[in-house]
């Protein structure tokens, strides 16, 4: 029998990794006076909150333009969404902690997410997934994920490198991935999904 | 050979453009719609019998008219938050034909007096996004959608918003959630968002099969529609047929097709030399089926006859060659991931599930835990605000029990590899 496992904090459960601060005040929404932000930024929020009827369902957008600037969400950049959107940065904290596209600490300029749900790995992705990690190896440029289903099961099994969806790829494809990635060319792009026809042959197109 | 209605001349090139999608008869079914009372849009999808694409298959028309009438604000939500495994007709539906989706959102909106639309996408889906915003910007541009849409007194407002990865936000209360800026966390239902959804006013979601549909209903009305498919099940559906076949993809089939022609004669079924183990019916929560079931006719009322459902439409097949357990584990593993953890059933259940499933893995199981496991999945079902955790119990249960005797002897060969050691 394996013994209990234990956190790094000699807890059985998660928590926190380190012990909250409580000295320090709780953050409020930041003075505009105080934090700088980009003004291409600021625009790209204020486009996207002036989208919706309430202004928290720009929470999304905003954090998105945030990491796209950044190529993650630091706390400077959750910060400068907060004072724009007129929330705590905790608010947008919860949020950014709760879907998966968000990144929480540093990462790489490329993203390849491989996705290791059912259908992929039925046809190699785990295997798939250690050959693109091998190849890449410590490379910090590069942030390589096994990811849940990317809805691309038609192409299994498939990758998704900086949300552009190529498949179905050999085990070879894994190296010759990361080589174009490194060289910045575009990556295996005989197998782009765009380039795939329908499968029904109803669809076939006179 | 079923007729085509969504996939037809899918593949024509420049589809997306709205140049092409005129020419080949688009956005006429809108200009009928807008000649009609809303009402009577309402009642043509009534008529044609059609059910929810997403994955709980609830009659649209009756959906539609659970929204009050009256001037308030109300909303549409197209739930393109694709997200249960094995289930990708939505991406190539969108990528090939958006503005087939926009037409259907402007004809379900002026149905249900809905003055702002939004489409929640999955934020996976970046090429998608990007072509559905450039054909919502031709088609702002060509006044079908945004003020009074082609010289009539409807307007509709609507707005491409993009998630972020989270499979709970394909449940619509959770998308409403994600939507309004919050995490993807489901709502207590009642109220329902047809009363209380979107910024607490009425809101209508539907699935972007569904509203493809729509076009289609309108434009050869409700009657004829209802005319294919199955009894309780009209129509076509585009399924999506993956895992251990030879040609996987989308394929439009009528409703009611046996279910073997779809995986065999259209998928091109196992590779040579291996049979169906199990399979799928609509995507991975649904219970599985064996090599037995194959000659099911696809329909809602057959498949939920048998034990599972239609789900989404996606099929999954697995062949002789990998073990049930493998199966089960990449199932509960990805429910665990994806559980909210706001209601303790889904939460605890699915983790107890996995560490249960790796015991058996590492042969430190007895049969005994089969029926633990067996138990903890009633538990769940049924137990919480949303059906996630239902979406792992399910196919897991239907697994120990169809599976049984395959699982005990993996213990069994497990212990009596441990005891040789």
């Amino acid at each position: 029998m394996s013994g209990v496992r234990r956190y790094k904090h000699g807890s059985r459960v998660p928590g926190w990794d380190s012990a909250a601060d409580l000295d320090k005040a709780p953050a409020t929404i930041p003075d505009p006076a105080l934090v700088e932000v980009p003004v291409e930024l600021r625009e790209q929020i204020e486009a996207a909150m002036a989208r919706y009827p309430e202004r928290h369902s720009a929470a999304l957008p905003a954090l998105r333009a945030a990491q796209d600037r950044y190529g993650w969400c630091s706390p400077e950049a959750i910060e400068q969404v907060a004072c724009v959107m007129r929330v705590t940065p905790a608010y947008l904290a919860s949020v950014a902690s709760f879907y998966d596209m968000f990144e929480l600490a540093p990462a790489g300029r490329h993203s390849v997410y491989v996705c290791t749900n059912i259908t992929c790995s039925l046809r190699g992705a785990d295997e798939l997934f250690a050959a693109i990690e091998d190849a890449v190896g410590d490379d910090p440029e590069i942030g390589v994920r096994g990811f849940e289903c990317l809805g691309a099961c038609d192409i299994a099994p498939m990758v998704s490198v900086d949300q552009v969806y190529y498949g179905p790829l050999e085990l070879a494809d894994a190296a010759r991935l990361v080589e174009d990635l490194r060289a910045g060319r575009e990556p295996i792009p005989e197998l782009a999904l765009a380039l795939r026809p329908s499968a029904d042959p109803g669809a076939a197109s006179a | 050979m079923s007729p085509t209605i969504l996939l037809r001349d899918i593949d024509e090139p420049g589809l997306a453009t709205l140049d092409v999608y005129e020419r080949r008869g688009g956005y006429s079914s809108l200009r009928k719609a807008l000649a009609m009372v809303p009402d009577a849009i309402v009642a043509e999808i009534d008529a044609s019998g059609l059910r929810g694409r997403g994955g709980a298959g609830f009659p649209a028309g009756r959906k539609s008219a659970f929204l009050p009438k009256g001037d308030m604000d109300k909303y549409l939500v197209c739930n393109a938050d694709e997200s249960e495994p094995g289930t990708f007709k939505d991406r190539e539906l969108m990528q090939k034909c958006p503005h087939m989706l926009i037409e259907g959102i402007v004809i379900a909106a002026r149905g249900a007096g809905i003055s702002r639309a939004f489409i929640y996408i999955r934020g996976e889906y970046e090429a998608q996004a990007r072509i559905l915003d450039a054909a919502l910007a031709e088609a702002r541009g060509a006044g079908y959608i945004g003020e009074r849409i082609l010289g009539s007194d409807f307007s509709l407002d609507v707005v491409l918003h993009r998630g972020a990865g989270a499979y709970i936000c394909g449940e619509e209360t959770g998308l409403l959630d994600s939507l309004e800026g919050k995490r993807g966390n489901p709502r207590l239902k009642p109220p329902f968002p047809a009363l209380q959804g979107l910024y607490q006013g009425p809101t209508l979601i539907n699935n972007v099969e569904t509203l493809m549909t729509m076009p289609h209903i309108i434009e050869i009305g409700g009657a004829e529609y209802a005319k294919l498919g199955a009894p309780n099940s009209a129509g076509t559906k585009v399924v999506s047929v993956s895992g251990h076949v030879q040609r996987p993809g989308n394929y439009e089939v009528e409703l009611g097709t046996p279910s073997r022609e779809i995986i065999f004669d259209l998928a091109g079924g196992p590779p040579p030399g291996r049979r169906v183990k199990l399979w799928f019916p609509g995507g991975s929560s649904s219970p599985v089926l064996t090599e037995a079931d194959l000659d099911i006719p696809y329909d809602f009322d057959s498949l939920a006859k048998a034990g599972t459902m239609l789900g989404s439409g996606a099929i999954i097949v697995v062949d002789d060659s990998t073990p049930v357990l493998d199966v089960a584990l990449k199932v509960a593993k990805f429910y665990r991931h994806e559980s909210c953890g706001k209601c303790t059933p889904c939460r605890e259940g699915t983790n107890w599930t996995v560490r249960m499933l790796e015991r058996i893995e590492t042969g430190e199981a007895t049969p005994m835990d089969l029926d633990i496991m067996a138990s903890v999945q009633e538990r769940i079902i049924g137990n919480c605000l949303c059906v996630l955790g239902d979406a792992m119990a399910m196919p897991i249960s239907s697994m120990i029990s169809k599976f049984r005797e395959e699982l005990e002897a993996h213990m069994l060969s497990r212990q009596l590899a441990d005891v040789a050691a």
